[in-house]
């Protein structure tokens, strides 16, 4: 090997890495490096930007995308003329909207008071907290059958002993967003809790010093001191949030309902919707559309969102 | 401090740990139910429900699992196969292409940047990466469909990235002034400096494949494919519309016991995830620095 590399010149680089034009052969090598990496991008991220063409067409497996017909706008007006439409956008975005509060304040709260205790202790609840961060929605939805379970279910077995009604839960579209909810924080809490808590702990304690000298209580410090202090990284965690908001998870939406069709009113977000129609009900191009539909919008959002992050703070914008 | 304000503290401490006492409970209160249901004999939890405690125990669900361990045994096979060649090839090429965009001196730098993390901003969605997947790629019911879409994630070039980034330039130009080639410097000297970030960003890609269901769901249809998180998918399945409407099926004459049992059901889940839920949490500190470069930076 070592003979092959003495050919190559430009390896033996002058020490001026400003001399560019010399740097030519360790380019070459460098992008090499790079290439299954460019290569695969490619293939995965802009053929399939290039594919967005099916949302124009009325796409046929045995005709292929060139052969299958263009039909224009009709399987975005398809869409938006259903209600459908609007149940999916208003799920996906309200779910956003609102598990972003709940996490916000329920986080927030856990971070606060895992400061306010030992160290020994706090990373033991952590650890517990951190648990069903490393369990898939599959599992999940396991867990979720347990508890609503008609006829075993521990919840309705629990209704029955206080001689209250047994409840379909898989059939009653009203209560799924207060159990999404529920299952989510349940998964969810311990990350961002910790998220938060590292943005605690990295707060200078001479503010704390200080104002206990000043006899500050507890709760005074937590107010005028940590939730300030923590302002910077709720405001981009909120960004991020806004950039995302035509995004749901998939899986807490498509597993942990089980999938029931008569809970779609309440659970259906654009992500599940987009899997249905492709694999389902088999509406290839309408389900491209709403795709494309999607990704449009979430791009807006991530430019609006980094150009107010810009705004605010320009270190932690994206570009 | 004062007494009372002494006082108020340690009555304001008990209130937190009986608060995280609490939520540590709820927390870890799924869990058990599970446990117990997969322990508990079939008719005590038709009669009984779903309960904390086995109204009689029994071991039998593990018992009639272990006894014809095939497809078990065949999921785990193809999920360590899976999260093996999985995160081999995803750290590599992730780690190649990370190097070169921290590199200062290279020309490319830039256009290769905003190439890859162009990507984050818009996709072509769902459906031109099913047809490109099953239609030009041939990978429906291929294990490859399941690797190859995680391979590569621009969160994951940026953790690497930021890391190498930390590499003291000096250090290349120094080996390069000794002669070696660019590729030599890769592998025998960035890689093995490397290797703190590589079993961070590993262990969490590793996690990522090992809890995969989504591509499983889209490709995989053939029996003998099937990966951990989609048989339980599809055990579910099965059962979901019927498990719910018991009336129903009494209506078609069905007889209910001729269904699978309950407590297996769970036993297999627990056989499935258990073993990685004692494994992980050893790990969470790697998880969190993966997760929070991944989420925060991103």
């Amino acid at each position: 090997m070592r003979h092959s590399e003495a050919v190559l010149p430009s390896a033996i680089a002058e020490d001026k890495p400003k001399s560019r034009k010399k740097l030519r052969g360790s380019d070459k090598e460098l992008s090499l490096l790079a290439l299954p990496a460019v290569i695969y991008i490619f293939v995965f991220s802009y053929l399939t930007m290039f594919g967005v063409i099916i949302a124009f067409k009325n796409y046929r497996y045995d005709k292929g995308i060139w052969g299958s017909e263009w039909v224009g706008l009709a399987n975005f007006k398809f869409f938006f003329l259903t209600e459908k439409a609007y149940i999916v956008t208003r799920n996906t975005v309200l779910y956003n909207v609102w598990f972003w509060i709940a996490t916000t304040f329920c986080a927030l709260f856990v971070a606060i008071l895992l400061n306010e205790i030992s160290r020994k202790w706090s990373k033991y609840y952590q650890t517990v907290m951190f648990l069903p961060t490393f369990v898939s929605w599959v599992v999940i939805m396991y867990l979720a059958q347990i508890f609503l379970h008609h006829d075993y279910g521990f919840v309705n077995r629990l209704l029955e002993s206080f001689g209250l009604n047994r409840v379909r839960w898989y059939l009653e579209p009203a209560d799924w967003p207060a159990i999404l909810t529920i299952a989510h924080m349940w998964k969810s809490i311990g990350f961002s809790a910790l998220v938060y808590y590292a943005g605690i702990v990295a707060i200078d304690p001479s503010y704390y010093e200080a104002a206990r000298m000043d006899g500050a209580t507890r709760f005074q410090m937590v107010r005028k001191i940590t939730i300030p202090m923590l302002a910077p990284l709720i405001t981009i965690l909120l960004i991020m949030t806004i950039g995302s908001m035509f995004r749901g998870d998939f899986g807490l939406h498509f597993f942990v309902s089980g999938n029931s069709p008569l809970l779609y009113n309440t659970v259906d977000i654009i992500d599940t919707f987009v899997y249905r129609a492709l694999s389902v009900s088999g509406d290839t191009s309408m389900a491209a559309a709403v795709g494309l539909y999607q990704s449009l919008v979430g791009f807006a959002l991530v430019v609006a969102a980094n150009y107010a992050v810009r705004k605010i703070n320009e270190e932690n914008s994206l570009w | 401090m004062s007494e009372t304000a002494l006082k108020r503290n340690r009555f304001g401490n008990a209130m937190i740990h009986l608060f995280f006492a609490l939520l540590s409970i709820a927390i870890v209160a799924p869990f058990l139910l599970i446990v117990s249901v997969s322990l508990t004999d079939e008719k005590a939890l038709v009669e009984f429900g779903y309960s904390f405690f086995p109204s009689r125990f029994s071991i039998i669900a593990y018992d009639f699992i272990l006894r014809t361990p095939g497809a078990l045994l065949r999921a785990y096979g193809n999920t360590i196969f899976i999260t093996a060649a999985g995160t081999v090839l995803s750290l590599l090429i992730t780690s190649m292409v990370a190097y070169t965009i921290s590199r200062r001196d290279y020309r490319l730098r830039v256009p290769l940047t905003v190439y890859i993390f162009f990507t984050m901003l818009f996709s072509g969605g769902l459906v031109p990466f099913y047809i490109l997947m099953t239609q030009y790629l041939h990978l429906k019911n291929s294990l490859w469909a399941i690797i190859l879409p995680g391979m590569l994630s621009p969160f994951y070039v940026l953790i690497m990235k930021g890391f190498m980034g930390k590499i003291p330039h000096e250090l290349i130009e120094s080996a390069k002034v000794d002669g070696a080639s660019e590729w030599r410097i890769f592998f025998r000297m960035i890689l093995p400096l490397s290797t703190p970030a590589l079993a961070t960003l590993g262990l969490f890609i590793a996690f990522n494949y090992w809890n995969e269901w989504f591509n499983a769901l889209l490709f995989i249809d053939s029996d003998r494919l099937v990966p951990l998180q989609l048989l339980l998918v599809r055990i579910m399945n099965t059962l979901d519309f019927l498990r719910n409407n018991s009336e129903y099926i009494q209506s078609l004459g069905l007889d209910m016991s001729q269904l699978p049992n309950e407590s297996m059901r769970m036993a297999l889940v627990i056989l499935v995830a258990g073993p990685m839920m004692f494994i992980f949490p050893f790990f969470q500190k790697y998880f969190v620095q993966g997760m929070t470069v991944g989420s925060l930076k991103g």
